[in-house]
């Protein structure tokens, strides 16, 4: 069998969107520089749902809670010691120990697996609607244990202040990792058995996949990548409260992931990088017009109107043919 | 803590619970007839409290018309959703609908918000409506027990219409088996559009106890109800008429209790109470209460 995708392409692509990168450090504003990192971490968020979403089908709406924790934990484990010292009350190992902004991301994400595991163990017995309510309501509960953990999270008004450590980068390297990650499990043995349990989880399990291994995993692996993008996010702003984490975001990257199509990762992909600057292109326009909510009003016929002519959306399942090699 | 309290506690949560109730009617029934979950339904209640606003305050019709012209208004914008976002979908995916449902929804709050402003209006029933009633050791707006009384009728209206009347039987047939209905020369989609009117009308009447019971209304308000009926709907089994009443109820007493009884610190993690009970029941029952079994094959 042929090596599935194709190198060259990936190699191409990757150094565009490096020279991309350092054309924008050199030509555009603050401004749009910090449009276009919010452009990546949604990258990294719809790519990664496209993880548990599209490859295995199992529909989580709790995307923003596993960005919530990475974000929270990130945001703690930077957080200057002197402002630490002022605003919370940490255990003293914590108290003391401020981390680079690499190790915290790591951390963030690996709490995020961690919670990842503990919930999916119990929920993900649930299958299609009953997961998408129960992994609602998962976001919920860690909006309200945010908001009432005042001593960790200072509640309502979250933490503020945070170093602006997020850089472009920053973010575009978790962007090519993240891709990179979904590509090699998708053409990988466990990417396969993933797509059998999105398609048919009976034809699945008689062929000897483990259902239940499969599905915690993706779900791990998918929080893994919205904790690291809430850690960006976190630093990008510069400062994190529990409403950011909504479930109007769960909402906006679930349409990625169905608009691009499930399963698609270049189809997430580019899904994203359409939505977050339609939103951010219509925001000034909006606050000039003082007319609000028209953003809002056209992404939303934009995306009825794909789901009644393109069901699976725009890519299907599959990766546009030049980025993958022939199968022989 | 007086029994005269708990009775009173036990009052405001099945004031609460008609309206979770009414909502949730909504859900269920559009899910067991196409297995849609309608995220847009929440959007039906803030109409239906808009139009309310409208007509009562600023035109000053009477209660009675009024709440029949919210009736009306909400199965008019039902059959339109259905129409304009539902129908062109029919076969598509569960999933697809679910999410065209999010975008629906998200279209009409923004859709508010730009012809009505995100400005919070007040809304105050006339006088006659707001005044106390004092029953023993409970007491409560008059508002309350219309509110009371229309939920508990128009139940009772549906659950004779879905189980004693042609469009009924139309209806149960096509939540059973859609196929099959259309062979036996059931007209299905003014079967679905009929659910949809029902089950929107209900959620505009909901809309109009809403403004009633906060006293403030704006174009977001939809949400909140729309989530707590879809647990309420899930808890009493979705696609169950009677466990949709159930859930409401359960839903509305066990929020007002968990606030009423509990020490005050604890009231903050009302929401999360709500979803882990929601979590929990799935688990155990993972089809409700009163819920048929889903044709799963795992």
């Amino acid at each position: 069998m042929a090596a599935p995708s194709n190198r060259a392409w990936h190699v191409v692509l990757l150094v565009a969107g490096g020279l991309l990168v350092l054309v924008a450090r050199a030509t555009v504003n603050e401004y749009i520089l910090s449009i276009i990192n919010f452009v990546g971490i949604y990258i990294i968020l719809a790519v990664s749902l496209n993880i548990t979403n599209g490859f295995t089908g199992l529909f989580s709406l709790g995307h923003p809670g596993f960005m919530a924790i990475g974000g929270y934990v990130t945001a703690v484990l930077t957080f200057p010691v002197t402002r630490k010292a002022m605003f919370l009350e940490l255990p003293r190992w914590l108290a003391g120990l401020q981390l680079p902004l690499l190790p915290a991301l790591l951390a963030g994400g690996l709490c995020a697996a961690l919670t990842a595991f503990v919930v999916g163990i119990p929920v993900l017995r649930l299958k299609g609607h009953y997961l998408a309510v129960a992994t609602m309501g998962f976001l919920i509960i860690v909006q309200v244990l945010i908001t009432n953990w005042e001593s960790v999270t200072r509640g309502p008004l979250g933490l503020n202040g945070l170093p602006a450590l997020t850089t472009l980068w920053w973010v575009y390297p978790w962007v090519a990792v993240t891709v990179y990650a979904a590509w090699k499990i998708k053409f990988s043995s466990f990417g396969r058995s993933m797509l059998a349990i999105r398609e048919d989880p009976l034809a699945a399990q008689c062929i000897g996949i483990h259902l239940f291994k499969t599905r915690v995993l993706s779900l791990a692996i998918g929080a893994f990548f919205a904790g690291v993008a809430g850690g960006l996010w976190a630093h990008l702003v510069t400062a994190i409260t529990p409403a950011s984490f909504s479930l109007v975001m769960a909402f906006n990257i679930v349409v990625m992931v169905v608009v691009g199509g499930t399963g698609s990762i270049s189809g997430s992909f580019v899904a994203a990088v359409i939505f977050s600057v339609i939103t951010e292109f219509f925001r000034p326009l909006e606050e000039s017009f003082d007319i609000y909510g028209i953003g809002e009003i056209l992404m939303a016929a934009v995306l009825i109107l794909i789901l009644i002519y393109r069901p699976t959306g725009i890519f299907g399942s599959r990766e546009p043919r030049f980025l993958v090699a022939k199968e022989s | 803590m007086s029994s005269g309290y708990i009775a009173q506690q036990i009052v405001n949560g099945l004031i609460l619970g008609s309206m979770y109730a009414l909502v949730a009617i909504g859900f269920s029934m559009i899910y067991g007839i196409i297995r849609l979950i309608n995220f847009a339904h929440g959007e039906i209640v803030m109409i239906g409290a808009f139009t309310t606003l409208g007509l009562l305050q600023y035109l000053g019709l009477p209660f009675p018309l009024v709440a029949l012209a919210v009736l009306i208004v909400g199965a008019v914008v039902g059959i339109l959703i259905e129409k304009g976002a539902f129908r062109p979908m029919r076969g598509a995916p569960q999933v697809t609908g679910f999410i065209a449902s999010l975008g629906v929804s998200i279209m009409l709050q923004n859709l508010g918000i730009l012809f009505l402003t995100a400005q919070p209006r007040n809304f105050s029933f006339p006088d006659y409506l707001q005044r106390v009633i004092q029953v023993g050791p409970v007491s409560f707006r008059s508002i309350d027990a219309v509110i009371m009384s229309i939920a508990l009728i128009l139940m009772g209206a549906l659950l004779f219409l879905v189980h004693r009347t042609k469009l009924g039987m139309a209806m149960r047939a096509t939540a059973e088996n859609i196929d099959v209905a259309r062979l036996m020369g059931i007209n299905i989609n003014r079967t679905i559009m009929a659910t949809f009117a029902m089950g929107s009308a209900l959620a505009g009447i909901a809309g109009l106890m809403w403004g009633g019971k906060f006293g403030q209304i704006d174009p977001l308000l939809g949400f909140v109800p729309g989530l707590k009926s879809f647990v309420a709907a899930v808890i009493g089994g979705v696609g169950s008429i009677p466990g949709a009443i159930l859930g409401g109820y359960i839903l509305g007493l066990a929020e007002v209790l968990f606030v009423g009884l509990l020490p005050p610190i604890y009231s903050a993690f009302r929401d999360a109470f709500v979803f882990s009970t929601l979590i929990l029941i799935l688990l155990i029952l993972p089809n409700g209460i009163l819920g048929k079994g889903m044709e799963e094959r795992v």
